[in-house]
């Protein structure tokens, strides 16, 4: 018994001899010399998947990894310092940067495009234009038929995004609570009857799939299997419909910033990289993706 | 390794003496290490039920426990932010419910037949590809439960959505029956041969032995076997996340979208700056699960106990 280990010994330990002289060459020669994180929002992550792509194809020493849990789940990583880049689709809230303060970081905001929230229904639904205080309606349960708003006598089944979005805080904030308008409610929240889903792709495919379904995802993830429905900020006012233009000339009212968080102002690979994401190169990119790319 | 034989031959030799020491030695190696393994798991055990509790506690600041347990609003990202699991506890025991009930008579009566009815042949194929069923990842059954189960159930019981509390008990039970096939079936085949050759003895028929000889008899196992299926019921998240639906409402009925506390853990706490209130109630939540599965454990084992008392007599 002792003998058949002992037999063992000296291959065992050439193995481990070569493992880790691998490694050290590996490690040593040609990885990455720069790697950082991007995390948070579920919506910008096509976005800086595309650019991550593009970037490290031409940059080779450069490794980043995209991750999109949600906005939320974003900024509390920046704040624990677990990410690098924080990506947002919400503007960061005074009580988070206090909590950043508490734990010595910064959080340094830049923009990066700009998005239109588009409200989707399943082809075969006839509604085709709904008011800010209509959709207020649906996502409080007040409104539980279409044909309240001029559409078929069927139940309407309300999808949203989970708490970790920062598309669930912005359409709470700007839609349901409908600022700016006589009506504006700060108090409203999402109705209990509304389907919380983990993530966008989730909700599109379900729309698509549920002629009575209603949702809400960025313009980047639209499919031609569900139907855009245009937007009238009060009932006189004209319908509009999300695009590039109409987020770019202000009349689409449901848009948003998508927005880059770092821990004081970039350095860097960091930095390299997101003036590339702002170059007209990088720029042009969000167009490919789906959503609006800022103005010059 | 040394078979016990070996060493009583060895030991009326003359170098008897030190080769009984060594393996004394051996042996004391072994059971300090055992001694180690068992003293590491209970510590990792006291280590995370000391977690939940510190990070957990802290929320009754905020919310006394009766607004926690009892309230029906759940708004974490609000301000002021609101904390209560009712909708979550309720969904969580009526999933559980469901998923077992389908879940143990099935799988006990599988295993029956597995262990009792079943040609070897058969016994041997399909055990093993039940068992492969209990390795297909969680996500993999939601990705199921998404695309082909709840289409069924919307249009079998014509409802607004697929996406609710049936479609994911339906997915859970089919989860835990490979656990509870193949543990009840492992505890029936171990039944000692002698108590079914005098049950047949006796006259009585292949069903009257499997019911009044080999199930109490394995009675043991099938309970650990339901125990595990349940408690992996309780547990799934990655699946209930997918196909539950999502709803904060207290569910009235299984067919209500519905949001399980462990699915309310998972999506939140990704948001949860450590430390935030939210993090502390979701840590509270998972303390109120790790007591429900130990409620569970010990109201098992009690029953169990009085089963095994009955048998004996």
């Amino acid at each position: 018994m002792k003998k058949s280990i002992k037999r063992w010994l000296i291959p065992l330990g050439a193995v481990l001899v070569l493992a880790v002289v691998l490694v050290l060459v590996f490690a040593g020669g040609g990885g990455p010399s720069a790697s950082f994180k991007i995390i948070g929002s579920n919506t910008v992550t096509p976005l800086s998947s595309v650019w991550a792509e593009e970037f490290m194809a031409a940059h080779s020493n450069v490794s980043i990894s995209v991750s999109g849990p949600g906005s939320g789940a974003g900024i509390a990583a920046l704040i624990d310092g677990t990410t690098d880049i924080c990506q947002s689709s919400r503007t960061i809230k005074q009580s988070e940067i206090d909590q950043a303060k508490a734990n010595d970081v910064h959080p340094y905001e830049i923009q990066i495009a700009s998005d239109g929230l588009s409200l989707v229904v399943h082809p075969s639904n006839p509604v085709f234009e709904l008011t800010i205080a209509q959709l207020s309606a649906i996502y409080t349960n007040q409104i539980t038929n279409w044909k309240e708003v001029g559409g078929n006598d069927a139940p309407i089944v309300v999808l949203s995004r989970d708490t970790n979005s920062g598309t669930h805080v912005f359409f709470k904030e700007h839609v349901v609570q409908m600022p700016g308008l006589p009506t504006e409610n700060k108090t409203l929240e999402y109705g209990s009857e509304v389907l919380f889903l983990p993530s966008t792709e989730a909700g599109v495919t379900e729309v698509a799939r549920n002629p009575n379904a209603i949702f809400y995802p960025g313009l980047g993830y639209n499919t031609d299997q569900v139907k855009l429905v245009a937007i009238k900020k009060t009932a006189s006012d004209p319908a509009v419909l999300p695009s590039e233009e109409t987020v770019l000339d202000g009349t689409y009212p449901i848009s948003r910033p998508l927005l880059y968080y770092t821990d004081g102002e970039p350095i860097g690979a960091i930095k390299t990289f997101i003036d590339y994401c702002l170059s007209p190169e990088g720029q042009a990119k969000v167009t490919e993706v789906g959503y609006v790319p800022l103005a010059e | 390794m040394l078979k016990p034989g070996t060493s009583t031959v060895v030991a009326a030799s003359n170098t008897g003496d030190s080769l009984r020491r060594r393996l004394r030695l051996g042996e004391r190696f072994i059971e300090g290490w055992i001694f180690l393994a068992g003293l590491f798991a209970i510590i990792v055990l006291v280590g995370i039920i000391a977690v939940l509790i510190k990070e957990g506690l802290p929320i009754f600041a905020h919310s006394s426990p009766w607004q926690f347990l009892f309230g029906t609003k759940w708004y974490p990202v609000s301000e002021p932010p609101t904390f209560g699991i009712l909708p979550f506890f309720v969904s969580t025991l009526m999933i559980t419910l469901i998923a077992t009930a389908a879940a143990v008579p099935i799988g006990v009566a599988c295993a029956a037949y597995l262990a009792e009815v079943a040609p070897p042949r058969i016994r041997e194929t399909v055990k093993p590809v039940i068992e492969l069923l209990a390795g297909i990842p969680s996500v993999m059954m939601g990705f199921i439960g998404l695309i082909l189960l709840s289409p069924l159930v919307q249009s079998i019981f014509h409802l607004n959505t697929g996406l609710c509390g049936l479609t994911a008990a339906i997915m859970l039970s089919l989860m835990s029956l490979p656990i509870i096939v193949s543990v009840s079936e492992d505890a029936l085949h171990a039944v000692p041969k002698e108590f079914k050759e005098a049950s047949y003895a006796l006259g009585a028929t292949k069903w009257e032995t499997i019911r009044h000889v080999c199930i109490p008899a394995a009675l043991s196992g099938i309970a650990a076997a339901i125990m595990l299926g349940v408690g992996r019921a309780i547990g799934e998240t990655m699946t209930v996340l997918m196909v539950a639906g999502g709803a904060l409402a207290v569910p009235l009925s299984p067919t209500d979208p519905m949001t399980t506390m462990t699915a309310a853990i998972a999506s939140g706490i990704g948001n949860a700056v450590r430390g935030g209130l939210q993090y502390q109630a979701l840590f509270a939540v998972g303390l109120i699960l790790f007591v429900m599965t130990l409620a569970v454990n010990l109201i098992a084992g009690r029953v169990l106990e009085r089963q095994k008392r009955k048998f004996a007599r």
